[in-house]
């Protein structure tokens, strides 16, 4: 399904996230591809990445690689989920491996999520580390006894002897015309439970990198991705690169306003960023990357240098992450703020099915546009 | 044993139809070895005991299975196990009347021949075992320690969950009590999930002679609960060795079963749990809960199918708890002579007196046993009252594994990191 948002985000330059060690070590953009055909070829062949040069690809096939990676790199990595195994899964994240790794570790599940939720719950407490795929994100709702109760409860009510490194993980967001129920967020449903981490991936090369680090993570982590990023391109990171599950990514760095955005928001941010920068503002965009918990250090950050902020989200309005971050923002860096938070959030409304009724529930560039034309004010050229 | 099993049954109530499928399409393709054993068993898989037993002494006699001989050692331990349960059961009652426990409590007083007879009859320490609430018994039938039982419903730091769970969430790794849940249902996809991890050491991590099991145990009520079968139907499909133990005490609060659950089958008017175990692919076997050593039969079976690799069992046992739902519940629902009836059957006594006509104790040890049960009773009570109670410090420890989880903070440092982390009193969100 290919990304609805535009041209200009086929391939993302986007400044990679660091990792968590104290120092702050810049990554170098990548020089363009260029391998003699040989290499090429064997490059294809084999399905573990071990070139030391980045590579561009489609984000499904970023997740497939990190996939593969971390599942030869530790025996007790498996995934289960409905048609993961014969069928790739439903956006091709697990394609054919179930012919290398077998029908137990890509195991093809009935369709019953609450039952195979907890399956993986229990074996992620007696020693195995499962990830669990929902078809679509939404149907994980019918999981929300087991993720919520034993995903997130079960380390502390044990008091501390079983852990659950789990992945939860599929598509979710608004896709195009799927309908109400296929159109779910679920990540405003799921931040309350104590004891989840959730983050969402939003570019090839963060997709990988966070899949790989969530999956050996100790902590359940409910893992976000969106229905129209899977056919996005881009270069993932060289080598076994893991990136922090905790950071957020600042996008682009400016002195205006910071505007916090996740998942596909990302790209609607970027699409009105350029047209503002054409109006001559200079918006800061970062990337929250962990919804819960939030990288305060780089939104304390960025906030104390624009002094105004913008939340945009594809969550409903009411119970939203940007409602817990607008909260955050207001109570911890009130004094830092020239203009009251905005939150762009999808409509408390039902995803239509119809094209123009879908489209004015979510947020849209021009949204965006003028949010940072209320925030900043006029800049005295021609608004879009 | 398929012999004397259908003597047995001819002198009772007949048993209703079971499936209408041949004895042999019960279970899934085997190895051709031993095919008669297992044309024998499967003649029994399915074999139910009446609802209304005659004493004891007779079935036992009846029965003749290699399964009905115990040991002088084994009798002894059962009997200990069962009084066990009974007395930190009751004891239990006393300490949430004066105020040393709160909440949901819910005692098991009854059903020890369950407890006792599948786990601590037929399990090692290293199988797991899955409950509900109703799960200070079985916890103990496990091997966790009593002090540590009792420390936890007191709320205190030296209790299995460092106080944290409670009545309904008893965990114990060491001894592979996987849970204590609220919530009944949610448990037994996390016990298949264990019967899950060692199929997977065994067909994947190279551990071929992992021969662990899974058990878990629900009652009635659960049998209702969508996580009931999508269980069942994940067990018999992927061949995990877990074993579903139903404590059918016939009351769900106040819901009696009948009311609850349908006819198990158009031929029929009872609710029969057992029968589901076939509608799903796996042998279902109905039992008098109330006699610890048929249940302790019946369980040996499953838990020996499940080892060698055959998949999963589905036990009904028929049982009854002698007090209500919970601690807070007047039980006015109940019948006199219902609960009459089964204070009659009673698995202690009985097996008292079947010790006694059997040369396994005399009246003395009988006695010895009990004092020894008293004595630990006393101690683990003594042993939470002692116990300090849980410190600030577990406020925040043991939300996350990886304490990274809670986050980043302002100032750049990751929230535990911040001195009040271990004070339980940092700001981590």
């Amino acid at each position: 399904m290919a990304a609805t948002v535009g041209s200009s985000i086929a391939v993302q330059r986007a400044q990679p996230a660091v990792g968590c060690s104290a120092g702050r070590a810049a990554i170098a953009p990548a020089a363009p591809l260029r391998r003699p055909a040989a290499a090429v070829r064997a490059a294809q062949r084999s399905l573990v990445v071990s070139a030391a040069q980045k590579r561009e690809m489609m984000m499904w096939e970023a997740l497939r690689e990190g996939l593969d990676e971390e599942m030869e790199r530790d025996p007790t990595v498996c995934l289960m989920g409905e048609d993961v195994g014969h069928y790739g899964g439903s956006y091709k994240v697990s394609n054919g491996l179930y012919k290398k790794y077998g029908e137990m570790r890509l195991l093809d599940t009935p369709i019953c999520e609450n039952g195979f939720m907890g399956m993986g719950v229990g074996a992620a407490m007696t020693g195995l580390r499962p990830i669990v795929e929902g078809m679509n994100m939404g149907f994980l709702l019918l999981a929300f006894n087991q993720i919520s109760n034993n995903c997130g409860m079960l380390h502390y009510t044990s008091g501390g002897q079983f852990k659950v490194p789990m992945v939860i993980r599929g598509p979710g967001g608004v896709g195009r015309q799927l309908g109400a129920e296929h159109s779910q967020r679920l990540e405003s449903y799921f931040q309350s439970i104590p004891g989840v981490q959730l983050v969402a991936c939003s570019t090839v090369a963060n997709a990988k990198a966070l899949l790989k680090s969530a999956i050996r993570s100790d902590n359940p982590i409910i893992f976000f991705e969106h229905v129209l990023l899977y056919n996005v391109k881009g270069e993932v990171h060289p080598g076994d690169y893991c990136q922090c599950l905790e950071r957020a990514e600042v996008v682009r760095e400016g002195t205006d306003v910071s505007i916090f955005c996740y998942s596909r928001m990302r790209y609607v941010v970027m699409q009105a960023v350029a047209e503002l920068e054409k109006q001559g503002y200079n918006p800061e965009v970062v990337d929250l990357i962990s919804l819960k918990p939030f990288d305060m250090e780089t939104i304390s950050k960025s906030i104390k240098k624009t002094r105004k902020a913008i939340i945009v989200e594809e969550c409903m309005k009411t119970g939203g992450i940007g409602a817990s971050l607008s909260a955050v923002i207001h109570e911890s860096l009130f004094n830092e703020l020239d203009h009251e938070v905005l939150r762009l959030s999808s409509q408390d409304v039902p995803t239509s099915y119809a094209y123009e009724l879908e489209a004015a529930t979510i947020v849209q560039p021009e949204k965006v546009v003028q949010a940072v034309h209320k925030v900043c004010g006029a800049r005295g050229l021609v608004s879009a | 044993m398929a012999s004397t099993a259908a003597a047995a049954l001819a002198g009772r109530l007949a048993p209703p139809a079971l499936s209408s499928r041949p004895a042999g399409a019960a279970t899934a393709p085997l190895c051709p070895v031993g095919a008669a054993r297992r044309a024998a068993r499967r003649s029994t898989a399915g074999r139910v005991m009446a609802v209304a037993t005659p004493p004891v002494k007779q079935a036992a006699a009846a029965k003749g299975g290699k399964a009905a001989a115990v040991t002088k050692e084994e009798a002894h331990a059962i009997y200990s196990d069962m009084v066990l349960g009974r007395e930190f059961e009751e004891m239990c009652a006393q300490m949430y009347y004066r105020g040393k426990m709160f909440g949901f409590v819910h005692l098991y007083s009854g059903q020890e021949a369950v407890s006792t007879g599948v786990i601590k009859a037929c399990l090692r320490k290293d199988d797991f075992i899955c409950s509900t609430y109703r799960d200070h018994v079985h916890a103990l039938s496990k091997g966790v320690s009593a002090r540590k039982v009792m420390a936890e419903l007191f709320g205190k730091k030296t209790g299995c969950c460092r106080g944290q769970g409670g009545s309904m969430h008893m965990f114990d790794r060491e001894h592979g009590l996987l849970g204590g849940y609220a919530f009944i249902g949610e448990g037994i996809p996390v016990g298949l999930g264990a019967a899950f991890q060692i199929a997977y050491n065994q067909r994947v991590l190279g551990s071929e002679q992992d021969d662990r099991v899974s058990v878990n145990f629900f009652g009635d009520g659960t049998c209702n609960v969508g996580q009931f079968y999508e269980s069942l139907n994940m067990a018999t499909l992927y061949k995990l060795p877990c074993i579903f133990v139903v404590e059918n005490n016939k009351w769900a609060i106040g819901m009696n079963h009948p009311r609850a659950t349908a006819p198990s089958s158009v031929a029929d008017n009872e609710p029969w749990i057992y029968k589901k175990g076939p509608a799903f692919g796996m042998p279902g076997v109905h039992v008098d809960g109330m006699d610890v050593l048929k249940v302790r039969e019946v369980a040996m079976e499953a838990v020996a199918r499940a080892r060698r690799g055959e998949g999963p069992t589905l036990i009904e046992c028929e049982t009854y708890r002698f007090r209500g739902h919970s601690l807070a519940d007047p039980d006015e629902l109940r019948k006199k002579e219902e609960k009459d009836h089964y204070f009659a059957r009673d698995p202690i006594p009985q097996f008292a007196k079947y010790m006694l006509s059997n040369g396994l104790a005399t009246e003395e040890e009988i006695k010895e046993l009990e004092k020894r049960v008293q004595e630990e009773v006393e101690d683990c009570v003594e042993f939470a009252d002692q116990s300090p109670k849980p410190d600030m410090s577990q406020l925040l420890e043991n939300v996350f594994a990886d304490p990274k989880g809670f986050g980043i903070g302002p100032d750049g440092r990751y929230r535990y990191e911040q001195p009040g982390f271990t004070a339980g009193t940092a700001e981590v969100s």
